[in-house]
């Protein structure tokens, strides 16, 4: 095995700490360490522990039920697999070009997504960490927190979150379960009422994206040496780009660079995305590892999501983003930046950009059009792509002559950032935890890295009775040592 | 006009007992139509809560939380809550306490009232159905909201919560 402490040589000689939020809900991820008695690392994984079967609950379904049906695949972002879906299944109807309305509606509800899906995670998420820092009390870590010391910040990340939603209700009809887009176009227009309701907000929307922007800048910048190095690891990168290599969160074709920014491959065809990426599966988790053929699986895999992309475009369409994303790579100093807490900084920017273009769309009057389907030669098979919140999304079907799903593929953004993610907390590990005691401060480091990919490792349930984190220290007999729980 | 009751109803229809929030808040909406009671009562549906539903508790008298639960006491539990600032994660959901903290945070006021009313699951696993005892909870939970919905006041739902605390729910003969 070549990855640095994803196996210990003689794991029966050391101690297990799992990291392990075991409620079912949030808990199909869990961190273990391995640590001997001086408290050295040995051995870490971020594993999935559940089988996720998101394939087996697609196929045998009549295809133009799936792009309704996925959404129930994830809770927190259900119009990605909507419209990766529905991308998917517009090349099985021979939709290869959708009416200019069909287009702009969808990436319509697709930005409102990602600016309702950033600002959650920015302020409810992230900036607990961000603004009082990692060792702070728990209890101020959440959006509650943020609240209590920063009220302006926390109301209005719950008003941006609520616009992204409006922008969904308006354009996939419903807030969830929404059916605005079919495989070959959308079913529903905006009505003059519904944009006039989304302008009149949508400027404010714009200013505080900008100052979200600011914000993330300022800590960054008041704290170079944690910020630029926490976490850090090297990989390739990889997203879709537009039209001129442009951002784009909707459609474009497959970029990939290395850790030095060389391309790897551009302007690929997504429905050929078999031929450059492949998936491994290790025995210690549900979720595989993809990685880059030509590369090869020690060297080829990769990153994802709002780092990736912003340095993987040539340019933003928006100029309140697009001056960013210049400060953003002014900042990295003319080389990929691979800190993970960057990701936060990008993120950002997306939903600046989000907004931005929002906005622009608001005025197009193609989104009044009533000319939002199209067909052509029936296909038995189609990929389908989107940038999601967290980074690349892939579906891929193939449908039979009855019109059923016979296979279906998706590799989910989440899983492109799988060995990414388990290198960010390996590093964390190796500089914050070797010799010393497990602290719940301590914990929250491995927390952190992996929240600045912000994983969807849950996918669309949700109970109450759900269990907090947990963290055991256990000996090699099998005794409990240690433990912290969060609650 | 703002209804002066609000109920969330979460859950994923696709993921067998997390379903008893969606097919509650159908019945609810339903129930609530027949009997008039719709301007009275807005039900929301959600896969999970989240901030923006605090907007929701706006202008509201009484606050009800549905859920199925994992752990829960079968059948089910009405229990009061109130604002609590509780440790998270993950941005997946919040817990109804910390969505009533929000509330007051963000609105600078306490929100209403509310209670939560949670039906014991059994399977939760993608594409798995409903259970048999899920949906037979999910009948004696319907007793429980026509009761509440009924009367919202928070004495009369003091009142329903403490006799359900006293002994198991059952559902009065002959009813089906």
């Amino acid at each position: 095995m070549s990855f640095q402490l994803e196996t210990a040589s003689h794991p029966e000689r050391l101690r297990r700490v799992a990291i392990d939020p075991v409620s079912r809900v949030e808990g199909h991820g869990k961190v273990t360490i391995l640590l001997d008695d001086q408290n050295k690392v040995h051995q870490v994984r971020l594993h999935i522990v559940e089988f996720r079967g998101f394939e087996k609950f697609i196929q045998g379904r009549p295809y133009w039920e799936v792009p309704v049906m996925v959404q129930r695949l994830c809770g927190i972002c259900p119009v990605s697999h909507h419209l990766a879906a529905s991308k998917a299944l517009d090349v099985i109807v021979g939709a290869r070009k959708l009416t200019p309305a069909a287009e702009k509606l969808r990436r319509l509800m697709h930005y409102g997504q990602m600016l309702q899906s950033h600002a959650l995670h920015f302020f409810h998420l992230c900036s607990p960490d961000l603004l009082f820092g990692f060792d702070s009390d728990v209890t101020r870590r959440n959006i509650v927190g943020v609240a209590m010391a920063h009220p302006e910040t926390a109301k209005r990340g719950v008003l941006l979150r609520k616009f992204g939603q409006e922008v969904i209700r308006v354009t996939a009809g419903k807030r969830v379960h929404g059916t605005g887009s079919v495989p070959g176009g959308v079913n529903k227009a905006l009505s003059i009422a519904e944009r006039d309701e989304l302008l009149r907000e949508v400027y404010r929307i714009v200013q505080w994206s900008r100052d979200a922007v600011h914000l993330i800048q300022k800590v960054h910048m008041q704290d170079p040496g944690l910020y630029n190095s926490f976490g850090i690891f090297r990989s390739n990168f990889m997203s879709i780009v537009g039209n001129n290599g442009d951002l784009d969160f909707y459609h474009g074709t497959l970029r990939a660079r290395d850790d030095n920014g060389r391309l790897i491959f551009d302007g690929v065809d997504y429905q050929q995305y078999a031929k450059y990426i492949e998936e491994e599966v290790r025995p210690w988790s549900y979720m595989k590892f993809p990685f880059f053929k030509a590369l090869g699986r020690e060297q080829g895999w990769y990153k994802v999501g709002p780092l990736a992309r912003v340095q993987n475009c040539n340019q933003i369409s928006t100029p309140f983003a697009e001056h960013e994303r210049k400060e953003f790579i002014d900042y990295a100093g003319g080389s990929p930046m691979h800190a993970p807490l960057a990701y936060h900084w990008t993120r950002m920017i997306e939903m600046l950009h989000a907004a931005e273009v929002i906005k622009e769309l608001l005025h197009d009057d193609d989104l009044r059009s009533d000319d939002l389907m199209v067909q052509g030669e029936r296909q038995m098979e189609g990929v389908g792509v989107i940038e999601a919140p967290r980074g690349t999304l892939f579906h891929h079907y193939q449908v039979d002559e009855n019109d059923v799903v016979t296979m279906a593929n998706l590799i989910v953004s989440t899983t492109n950032n799988n060995q990414a993610m388990n290198e960010a907390i390996r590093h964390v590990a190796r500089r914050y935890l070797n010799g010393r005691e497990v602290t719940e401060g301590l914990l929250n480091h491995i927390e952190v890295a992996i929240r600045a990919f912000d994983p969807c490792l849950s996918c669309a349930t949700h109970a109450l009775g759900k269990m907090p984190l947990a963290v055991e220290l256990v000996d090699s007999d099998g005794t409990l040592v240690h433990s912290l729980c969060r609650s | 006009m703002t209804a002066p009751v609000v109920v969330f109803a979460v859950g994923n229809p696709s993921r067998g007992d997390d379903a008893l929030g969606p097919v509650l808040a159908e019945r609810v909406s339903d129930w609530l139509a027949l009997s008039g009671l719709a301007d009275a009562v807005e039900v929301i549906e959600d896969f999970q809560l989240q901030i923006e539903h605090a907007l929701d508790l706006q202008g509201r008298s009484l606050a009800l939380f549905i859920d199925a639960g994992e752990s829960t006491p079968a059948p089910l539990t009405l229990q009061p809550t109130g604002p609590a600032p509780l440790a998270s994660h993950s941005t997946h959901a919040l817990a109804p306490e910390a969505v009533l903290e929000v509330y007051r945070r963000t609105e600078g006021a306490e929100p209403p009232p509310a209670y939560v009313l949670c039906i014991r699951g059994e399977d939760f696993g993608l594409g798995a159905p409903l259970t048999a005892a899920a949906g037979e909870r999910a009948g004696l939970a319907m007793d429980v909201l026509r009761e509440l919905l009924a009367n919202p006041l928070p004495s009369a739902w003091q009142s329903v919560a403490a006799r359900l605390a006293g002994g198991p729910a059952t559902r009065p003969p002959g009813d089906a």
